[in-house]
């Protein structure tokens, strides 16, 4: 049997229902691991207490013969975006240091109620600010295939433990990227659904029209048995569609099977490929497209003009909604409170809280959207962020009338060094230059692993998009590309992540 | 350029009740220039032909039944509070002295 902590969640979950391997058993195993790995991943900010209880309880329903289902048992890490009743959630800020939410966020009591197990918090940029975790309060996550390197952003925490077998499962949330990203440099899975398809309901808003919630994985049959607990229609968030799902770890088995290539229409985005993106990122792609076609694809090349303007719409759009829903932490309610010297007001307390209390990114952003939304800017910046907006989903309708499935690396690089970009703020937002564009339109996007770039050794993702409602299709696609690479390479990728040492 | 000034800066700091130290006004005024002077090119394409989409998935008014939902408790909500008294969060002084 394979070791416990190498299993895919699928596998995993056979193991628990035959009784071969049992939720404590599994539990235990990830625990350790985190023991042995975490203090050069740090994936994590808090490994839960009561995982193993929460795990004997699982056994016992099971053995009392009751019905649970597929992923009961297995342990779940929960990005700290998302608040917990059992564990602190800091958004990775130092102003929610030690908060304990009263009530679960709407994933994580699905995720409860499935039988999932939720072994810690997972580290991020503070508010999901950032594509590095260079900007967590609590120091940066470290990229498991190269420590030195960046596991990506802002979930790069749910990612690394992932991709350094930690937990087989995560949640991220991803408002630029941040789910998809991450999955490319870590050569692991990562989904953003439709917007509206999971609930927001306790995620610690960044961007509201933006943020969603997706599965954090190693193969797309796990995402997809993930996807299926967490999408379901939630009246505490008014955003949240009333559609339903078909399943989606259906959609992965069927794809795996080789259903569905032939006479796919793949479109190919002329502006998300070539001049800007790394050689061995910009060769796995073309390589992985090719094998699309051996396979009855049609490949066509697609052009989404507007898409060169999406960066300098999100960054109006994102810090407008950020500094607007950062407001919220007043000193007052919850939080820090810091007492400027000799005492003052309350708006005195709260600016100096503030001040103490966030980041640099953080500030940067806040200010940005404050400007962005002052009187005398407002139509010039975020008015103009919003047409674009309207434009971007022109585009993506016009493609979608030509193709099924839009494709593109999943990030113009490879997992760059801890400092590179830190110093220049545009050139990390250029970083998300492929993925904001599903959040803008809110359509679904996957990244999947398709190799390793030859010129470093580390891995490379390619990004479905589908159109908004047609999540499935990604999987049908995503869990197709990962078999058919599967054979040709006669392993998973993943297994050639190095060995981490531990302790 | 969009000539953004540290007057324009420590104004915005305020609006946003961040008590920024003057380094900070200083170096996010280059900042600022440089990223609003990137971002600036959304102008470039938003002609008045052009709607705007605040949100991406359509949806009309979403109502839920008018009857009482779950709640927290004072205790649930009182239990981050920096600071309390009498069941109810304790804020510093409203007012200034010049006030």
């Amino acid at each position: 049997m394979t070791d416990i902590i190498r299993m895919t969640a699928a596998d995993l979950s056979t193991h628990l229902q035959s009784g071969e391997i049992s939720a404590v058993d599994a539990t235990q195993a990830h625990l350790d691991r985190i023991e042995a790995v975490d203090t050069d991943v740090h994936a994590f900010l808090a490994v839960s207490s009561d995982a193993l209880d929460t795990a004997r309880r699982i056994d016992e329903r099971r053995a009392a013969g009751e019905k649970l289902g597929p992923l009961a048992g297995i342990p779940l890490a929960v990005k700290d975006v998302l608040v917990t009743t059992d564990m602190p959630s800091t958004s990775g800020s130092k102003i929610l240091e030690g908060y304990m939410s009263p009530f679960d966020a709407t994933v994580v009591r699905l995720s409860r109620e499935a039988g999932l197990i939720p072994i810690g918090k997972t580290n991020m940029d503070e508010f999901a600010m950032g594509s590095s975790t260079e900007h967590s309060a609590y120091g940066p996550t470290r990229n498991p295939w190269d420590l030195d390197r960046i596991p990506g952003g802002s979930g790069g925490g749910s990612a690394a433990a992932v991709a350094a077998f930690e937990a087989p499962l995560a949640l991220g949330s991803d408002t630029g990227g941040s789910i998809r990203q991450p999955a490319h440099v870590t050569g692991t899975v990562g989904v953003k659904p439709t917007y509206g398809a999971v609930s927001r309901y306790g995620a610690i808003a960044l961007a509201s029209s933006l943020d969603q919630v997706g599965p954090v994985t190693r193969t797309v049959l796990d995402a997809g048995l993930l996807h299926d607990v967490i999408a379901q229609h939630d009246p505490h968030d008014s955003t949240s569609l009333t559609d339903t799902w078909p399943s989606m770890a259906e959609a992965a088995r069927s794809g795996a099977r080789g259903d569905g290539l032939a006479g796919l229409k793949v479109g190919v985005v002329r502006e998300l490929s070539g001049d800007g993106f790394q050689a061995g990122v910009q060769s796995r792609f073309e390589e992985t497209v090719a094998l699309l076609t051996a396979q009855g694809a049609e490949v066509i090349e697609v052009s989404a003009p507007h898409f060169e303007y999406a960066v300098a719409a999100y960054y109006l759009i994102l810090p407008a909604e950020a500094s607007s829903n950062l407001a919220k932490f007043d000193s007052v309610r919850f939080g820090m409170r810091v007492q400027p010297d000799g005492g003052g007001t309350v708006e005195q307390v709260m600016a100096a809280t503030r001040e103490a209390g966030f980041g640099p990114e953080v500030k940067r952003r806040i200010i940005l959207g404050t400007y962005a939304l002052s009187a005398g800017y407002y139509d010039a910046y975020y008015g103009s962020a919003q047409k674009v907006r309207t434009l971007i989903q022109r585009d993506f309708t016009a493609a979608f009338e030509q193709v099924d499935v839009l494709v593109t690396p999943s990030a113009p690089t490879t997992a760059f060094k801890f400092g590179e970009k830190l110093a220049d703020p545009m050139a990390m937002y250029l970083n998300d230059i492929t993925t904001i564009p599903a959040n803008l339109a809110g359509i679904p996007g996957i990244s999947v692993p398709i190799g390793l770039a030859p010129e470093d050794g580390l891995p490379v993702g390619i990004q479905v998009m589908a159109p908004q409602r047609e999540d499935a299709r990604l999987y049908r696609v995503g869990a197709a590309i990962e078999a058919l690479l599967e054979q040709q390479w006669g392993h998973t990728l993943i297994s050639k992540a190095p060995a981490l040492g531990g302790k | 350029m969009s000539e953004i000034s540290e007057e324009q800066v420590a104004h915005l700091a305020n609006l946003a009740r961040i008590a920024l130290t003057p380094e900070e006004i200083s170096s996010l005024t280059t900042e600022l220039d440089q990223i609003v002077d990137s971002i600036a090119k959304v102008q470039e394409v938003a002609t008045p032909d052009v709607p705007a989409t605040s949100h991406p998935v359509p949806l009309s008014n979403v109502f839920r039944p008018d009857v009482v939902g779950e709640t927290l408790t004072i205790e649930q909500a009182l239990q981050n509070a920096p600071e309390q008294a009498d069941n109810r969060f304790k804020v510093s002084a409203i007012l200034g002295e010049e006030q």
